[in-house]
């Protein structure tokens, strides 16, 4: 079953044109692992998919699932909205308790211990690393169920703990049915993923007088 | 509502912890207000026919103060790009950011207004008046400023621009607000003033987080 499909969408960043005519179509318990150099317009493709950013032409469609309660993206970019005066623990509460109120707390501490950061719990966000930020923030994923995992270079400032953590919880995501879209450098290990290669999608240079 | 208040309180949770912009505006306008009676010198006579128009001068200067980065932070860290996919509404996110300045910056103003009236001798009869100026003129400058703060997302040097944006947008509520002050100390009636406030203020409440929330979309695209 497709969940989320993509129509040859075009990105447009600053009046210049990053990618155009990419397509995609993603399967519940699906992935797509997204390559490319840097600037090939992986972190704008993940948002464009998000919402976030609007298509210059073609469209994103996300098939609704009546009996699916989750929401439907989940999203992991470069910047990771971790608060700096709200402890690691208060910072998921935040975002559990916006999902839904009931047991907010418990789903934020087994978030941190799925990500292994229960005993960073108390620590405001200013003195967590940038990894430790990263697996914060990888942990609003589990406190906020999502049908689609948008992860923007997920295992940037991760340690090699840390990448099997990640790669466990995307196999137990995508057997919970549900997908996930990760741009990354690194080879990470996820069932079944089809490869995008944005270096596919460049414009193509006029040729003179066209 | 539930969401909301959810975001309404993690602000003040955060400004609790951090402190720094609204108890600067706080003691701006302390002590702007209390720089005055060094500058005019202390007859009664003159400073309390200055003193309406000086509490809501400081007042919306302390506003426009707080205001500049009171999106900035969350746009930055990316918590707006979280919260629009966990499907809150930019306008709920404009309301919650206003709704929590206020909290934070109008209402201590309410509460320390009549002290400072006292120091610059504002007239007896025109105390109730002045809080119940400031507390319906308040949250109009909290809106305004919010659609102003929105507007210079991702601008460099905001707060001149903000400024330029919104001090022209505070010029009405600061006529009603001192005209009803000025009735009241001469023993008129300040109700027609007042209820132009409340105009103000009831245009401002709809209309405000829907503008905000368009400049917030704007700048996140």
């Amino acid at each position: 079953m497709t969940i989320l499909s993509a129509e040859k969408i075009a990105c447009q960043r600053a009046g210049r044109l990053v990618f155009q005519s990419v397509s995609l179509r993603l399967d519940a318990g699906g992935a797509i692992v997204v390559v490319g150099r840097n600037g090939a317009g992986k972190s704008s493709l993940l948002r464009l998919l998000a919402g976030l950013l609007k298509p210059l032409t073609g469209s994103v469609v996300t098939e609704p699932s009546p009996d699916d309660q989750r929401r439907m993206f989940g999203y992991v970019g470069h910047h990771d909205a971790v608060k700096p005066t709200l402890t690691a623990l208060e910072n998921l509460v935040f975002w559990a308790g916006l999902a839904d109120r009931r047991e907010a707390r418990a789903r934020a501490e087994l978030a941190l211990d799925a990500f292994d950061i229960a005993q960073l719990a108390d620590l405001p966000g200013r003195i967590l690393s940038a990894g430790q930020r990263r697996r914060l923030s990888l942990g609003r994923l589990l406190v906020a169920p999502a049908r689609i995992w948008l992860l923007d270079e997920p295992s940037v400032a991760l340690d090699r703990e840390s990448v099997r953590r990640l790669e466990g919880e995307i196999g137990r995501h995508q057997a919970a049915g549900g997908g996930v879209v990760v741009a990354t450098h690194q080879d990470l290990m996820i069932a079944g993923a089809e490869t995008l290669d944005l270096e596919d999608h460049r414009p193509r240079r006029r040729t003179a007088g066209g | 509502m539930r969401v909301l208040w959810h975001l309404i309180r993690r602000d003040l949770t955060l400004v609790f912890r951090s402190g720094t912009d609204a108890g600067a505006a706080l003691a701006f306008f302390v002590v702007t207000v209390t720089l005055f009676p060094f500058g005019i010198g202390p007859e009664p006579e003159i400073l309390g026919r200055v003193a309406a128009g000086l509490i809501w001068v400081a007042a919306l200067l302390a506003t426009l103060l707080s205001m500049e980065r009171l999106f900035q932070a969350d746009y930055e860290d990316g918590t707006f790009d979280q919260l629009l996919l966990a499907g809150v509404s930019a306008e709920a996110i404009a309301m919650a950011k206003i709704a929590a300045h206020w909290l934070v910056t109008g209402l201590p103003l309410l509460i320390v207004a009549p002290v400072m009236g006292a120091m610059i001798q504002l007239p007896g009869g025109a105390y109730g008046v002045m809080v119940a100026s400031l507390a319906l003129g308040t949250p109009v400058l909290s809106l305004i400023g919010g659609i102003g703060a929105a507007l210079i997302l991702g601008a460099r040097r905001g707060g001149a621009l903000l400024a330029l944006l919104v001090l022209p947008l505070f010029v009405p509520p600061l006529i009603f607000a001192v005209g009803a002050i000025d009735a009241a100390a001469l023993g008129l009636s300040p109700r027609a003033n007042l209820l132009f406030l409340a105009g103000l203020l009831a245009a401002a409440l709809p209309l405000a987080p829907v503008a905000a929330a368009a400049a917030i979309r704007q700048v996140l695209d």
